[in-house]
């Protein structure tokens, strides 16, 4: 698949995102902690902008009244109907197995490597001393 | 019809207060003398509603279905049933003391056991708890509980609170405990309006708003967390009709998707939970008598081990033998008076 760079890394700082289009395809890149995730912005429910979510932890119970909160900001609940999905993985919270958004390969590269593999970089000038994201689409 | 099948919803009725009281406390009893109590009727089921007793099953100058004799032959014998439970549906839950709600559970307890399960080997019972202090409950069910011909736990769908309350939960850990399901009849304490819009004017439209108050103690049951702390406790429907489970599945399912964080410790479907922890009584039936539609109900259900045959005697809801549903499907029938029943209530399987 054509790898495409989209953004800088110092535009997405760690606990942000940025919506990018691809071959006319809206993606979320979402960096969490320096590492980076590319969600498709269409949720698998209703097709509801899921890129625009509020971003929330996981929130599970071993029983009730009890409320164990982890990965703060890895969840994304689409704006819509309050579907949450794992940003990592887009797995669906209540249903993993079979409700995941579409998720994206993404990498960061230097600019030197980007000008050697020839990646494709349509909207982003590509600079020797920055770091890009490249998104597999 | 097959005969021998199980009747999960039967209801004895106490002849009048007098017949309980041999077996209360001498202070009770004289409460209830001093009182001057003769009844401890509800609304439930008013005495000339065509729906308390079919016209064939009103005796001359009794109750309907006081007498063992009654029972027997309007519908043990009738219908070839062989094995009914109890549900006795009498005031307990109304009086606003909680001791004198334990006294009156343990009498009519204590009624059922000498004047009807021990003289009719067909017969089993639910536990009637008072339900007013919880902690008064679980003595009542350990006290009944090693007694195997009580097979249940009963108690009222509109309560002074919704059923999932965490102040419930030590009658569900004594139910879960000893095996015995919960069974939640249609009725009222009448604290409280019977539909959320506050008190109607007419019978019809308490009757009807049962089944909405069933749905709401599914929701509590199920959000407050009581199928995940006590996950092997089943819950019986009784009287609640059935046609609305498939649409209350999905709606409730439907928003636990978008509000999962609120309830974390409900870590599947609500429709899954429903489908493996609650059943049905098939009377009142309140589906139209059409085979296909019955098929597509259940379809929608997802499962066909959710109903439980019941007779609702001697409610007026079927006339003749007409005792099943029309339109039942093939092969269900057998299902329903014994396999889901028995998988239900273990301790029908057990020798008493």
């Amino acid at each position: 698949m054509p790898r495409h760079v989209v953004a800088t890394t110092t535009e997405i700082p760690a606990g942000t995102r940025k919506l990018v289009t691809v071959r006319g395809r809206r993606i979320g890149i979402f960096n969490l902690n320096g590492e980076y995730f590319g969600l498709f912005d269409r949720c698998p429910h209703q097709g509801g902008s899921l890129c625009l979510g509020l971003t929330t932890g996981l929130v599970e119970a071993p029983e009730p009244g009890t409320y164990e909160y982890s990965r703060r900001g890895e969840i994304l609940r689409c704006p819509w109907h309050g579907w949450e999905f794992d940003i990592r993985t887009g797995q669906s919270v209540t249903d993993p197995e079979s409700i995941r958004a579409r998720s994206y390969q993404v990498e960061v590269a230097g600019g030197t490597e980007v000008i050697e593999r020839k990646l494709v970089a349509e909207t982003v000038p590509v600079m020797v001393e920055e770091n890009y994201i490249i998104v597999d689409v | 019809m097959l005969g021998g099948a199980i009747d999960c919803d039967l209801h004895p009725s106490v002849p009048n207060l007098r017949a309980l009281h041999p077996y209360m406390t001498d202070h009770w009893r004289d409460i209830i003398v001093q009182r001057g109590l003769s009844e401890l009727e509800s609304i439930a089921y008013p005495a000339n509603s065509p729906l308390t007793a079919r016209p064939d099953w009103r005796p001359e100058g009794r109750k309907p279905a006081s007498t063992l004799d009654l029972v027997r032959t309007q519908a043990l014998d009738p219908f070839r049933i062989g094995t009914a439970i109890c549900n006795c549906l009498y005031g307990v839950q109304l009086l606003f003391s909680e001791d004198m709600g334990a006294g009156m559970a343990r009498a009519l307890n204590d009624w059922m056991v000498a004047e009807w399960l021990d003289k009719e080997p067909r017969l089993r019972a639910s536990i009637v708890v008072p339900v007013q202090n919880p902690e008064l409950a679980v003595d009542e069910i350990e006290r009944l509980a090693g007694d195997t011909r009580f097979v249940q736990v009963l108690m009222l769908v509109m309560g002074d609170m919704p059923l999932g309350k965490r102040l419930y939960w030590p009658i569900y850990a004594a139910a879960e405990r000893h095996n015995l399901p919960i069974g939640i009849h249609a009725g009222s304490s009448y604290r409280h309006p019977v539909t959320p819009l506050g008190w109607p004017t007419y019978y019809t439209e308490d009757y009807a708003a049962q089944a909405p108050a069933f749905q709401q103690a599914l929701s509590s049951l199920i959000c407050e967390g009581v199928f995940s702390k006590y996950p092997s406790l089943k819950v019986v429907l009784l009287e609640s009709g059935f046609t609305w489970l498939p649409a209350h599945m999905w709606r409730l399912t439907k928003f636990w998707r978008g509000l999962r964080m609120e309830v974390p410790w409900v870590d599947r479907a609500p429709a899954d939970i429903m489908r493996s922890n609650v059943r049905l009584t098939t009377q009142p039936c309140d589906a139209p008598p059409d085979r296909a539609i019955f098929q597509r109900l259940l379809d929608h259900m997802g499962s066909d081990e959710l109903l439980l045959f019941s007779s609702d005697y001697p409610h007026w809801q079927f006339d003749g033998d007409e005792i099943l549903p029309d339109g039942l499907p093939d092969g269900l029938a057998k299902k329903i008076m014994f396999d889901n029943p028995r998988a239900t209530y273990a301790r029908l399987t057990e020798t008493v």
